[in-house]
């Protein structure tokens, strides 16, 4: 069984969560839903698996791939069963427990709810929650996984996104170069220097550090495009003055998660850059382009390569 | 002597089989309770569903294909002024009848009943819920995370919208849009009926007509579909006078 392979095997240590230094205390209640063996392997095993989507073709993973940090590289807006597009681009995945809401409208106020929309949304994976049970009942070898992770072979709602959120919450990244120039075990270029402090001055009032969000909605001055019609948070709180807001993104990892913006309108971080030091609604930013380049070699700094490879979240259905 | 102890032993063996059956027997025996009935009706007449007989405000037939609901937060106020108080959640499903019974595992002399129309905000945003609020139960928001307190589905051929159905799917939890309502119901003579020893009966009537008028009266071709905040607190004023009390 492709579970035996030694290399994917879960043990203990795996499991084991570990407050990130200058991390704040997750949000995400661990005590809870605490990760063990048993209920992480599961998780892994159902992030990867089609069976949860309509056309047993689409997983979580089949958008959400990680050498892209669990975003998905090169595409714009995300896809769905039947080849159909949604209209957001796919976020990353990580440090999710520190996040207060999901999805970049934040629409969704709890970890253990979040797979529901993707599984349920008619252009992503296009099912619905009691077929979803029911196919995993069907199927015995999920039923003995559920049996080891919750000690009840009856599947529920409620096993089916805690064993999810057990894989999803020890998705953390925390140890890129500037994790480690911050501990003082690395050290940074001149030029990346420079970049960092233009970002402490510039960027981070909301791509706070250590998490690079500050978990608010912000309209950045981009033109809304009239063929999505994205009413951003506005579609979530009907405040008017929402209208076109989207909630920080972390930036780290955002070297592999091109291309940006909601709408993945932005091919490279240098169109980016050219966003912000044009932009109407960040108006200190007017970066020249020697600035433009050191900001971007910082942001090369947030990328984790430990996160990238972290056998843990790899799909353990590859040899 | 000896030989009658096997007979003791016997008997005494007996003795306590019967003590036992008789003490399992005695468990299981119902604790007096209330059961509340919702009965469903279209103005006057008795929901059937699917029928095109029922006729709204603006004179446009219409049929029902589905009508489930949130009561949560019941209160049963006895004549002494105390207070006999829930806090199950359940959902109400005209197709499955087993839902249409609340049972209360208190008799009393009750005087008035109150509950909620919805799930509380709490329960909106504190992660996974079980039972009658497992999203498995189709009655909740995936991209938008809250419950549908109440949903309305079925055909006019007044409707534009595909196949001519209309789709009222009400909930929200925060302002400005907050859709949970209090019903509050006197319950005089002749309301409680007793049924049996240990169970009293409580029937409610629910006019499902009026969640298409008072306050607003619903044209199927203007609204056909409310399925997010907008024009969900209209609905919800609509639904908030759903509920009376049938006399026996």
């Amino acid at each position: 069984m492709l579970e035996e392979n030694p290399y994917f095997k879960i043990t203990s240590k795996d499991v084991i969560f570990k407050n990130p230094k200058g991390f704040p205390k997750p949000i995400y209640d661990l005590t809870k839903n605490k990760p063990s063996v048993e209920g992480f392997t599961l998780g892994r095993k159902l992030f990867y698996d089609p069976i949860l989507s309509v056309d047993y073709f689409t997983s979580c993973a089949t958008c959400h791939q990680q050498f892209a940090a669990f975003a998905h590289i090169d595409h714009p807006l995300s896809h769905g069963i039947g080849g159909k597009i949604g209209i957001r681009n796919v976020p990353a995945l990580q440090n999710l427990i520190w996040k207060d809401a999901f999805m970049v409208d934040g629409g969704i106020n709890h970890l253990d709810l979040q797979p529901i929309s993707p599984i349920t949304s008619p252009t992503e994976m296009g099912e619905n929650l009691p077929n979803v049970l029911k196919k995993l009942q069907a199927d015995s070898t999920y039923r003995l996984m559920f049996y080891k992770a919750f000690k009840d072979s009856i599947i529920t709602t409620e096993m089916l996104m805690k064993s999810l959120s057990q894989f999803l919450s020890l998705m953390i990244s925390s140890n890129s170069r500037y994790d480690k120039f911050i501990a003082g075990a690395d050290t940074l270029s001149i030029i990346e220097q420079k970049g960092l402090n233009l970002f402490a001055s510039n960027c981070a009032s909301c791509h706070t550090p250590p998490l690079f969000t500050d978990n608010q909605y912000h309209n950045i001055g981009l033109k809304p495009d009239s063929n999505l019609n994205d009413k951003g948070r506005m579609a979530i709180t009907s405040f008017k003055e929402d209208y076109f807001k989207f909630k920080t993104p972390s930036l780290r990892n955002v070297e592999m998660t091109y291309p940006y913006m909601h709408d993945g309108r932005y091919r490279n971080l240098k169109e980016v850059m050219n966003h912000y030091a044009a932009s109407q609604s960040c108006t200190k930013m007017k970066f020249d382009e020697f600035e433009k380049v050191e900001l971007i070699a910082f942001l090369k700094t947030l990328t984790d390569m430990e996160y990238l490879h972290d056998r843990r979240f790899a799909d353990p259905n590859t040899y | 002597m000896k030989s009658q102890r096997p007979i003791l032993k016997y008997s005494l063996f007996i003795i306590g089989l019967f003590f036992l059956f008789s003490f399992r027997f005695s468990e299981p025996k119902n604790r007096p309770s209330l059961v509340i009935e919702f009965n469903h009706f279209v103005g006057k007449d008795k929901l059937i569903l699917d029928s095109l007989m029922y006729k709204n405000e603006f004179n446009q037939s219409y049929s029902i294909g589905k009508f489930r609901y949130y009561i949560s937060n019941i209160k049963l106020r006895r004549k002494d002024g105390t207070e006999y108080a829930s806090n199950e959640y359940y959902l109400i499903d005209v197709e499955d009848k087993k839902s249409q019974q609340i049972v209360i595992r208190e008799k009393g002399n009750y005087s008035s009943i109150s509950f909620t129309i919805g799930v509380d905000s709490l329960h909106n945003c504190s992660g996974l819920q079980k039972g009658a609020l497992d999203p498995v139960n189709g009655m909740f928001w995936a991209w938008n995370t809250g419950y549908i307190f109440l949903k309305l589905e079925g055909k006019s051929p007044y409707s534009k919208s595909p196949s001519n159905i209309f789709e009222y799917h009400i909930g929200g939890f925060k302002q400005p849009n907050n859709c949970i309502r209090q019903v509050r119901l006197d319950l005089p003579e002749k309301t409680i009926q007793v049924v049996e020893d240990d169970a009293d009966l409580l029937s409610l009537s629910v006019d499902i007509s009026e969640v298409l008028k008072t306050p607003k009266n619903i044209d199927f071709t203007e609204f056909s579909s409310v399925t997010d905040f907008n024009n969900a607190t209209m609905m919800a004023d609509n639904y908030a006078d759903i509920f009376g009390v049938i006399k026996y």
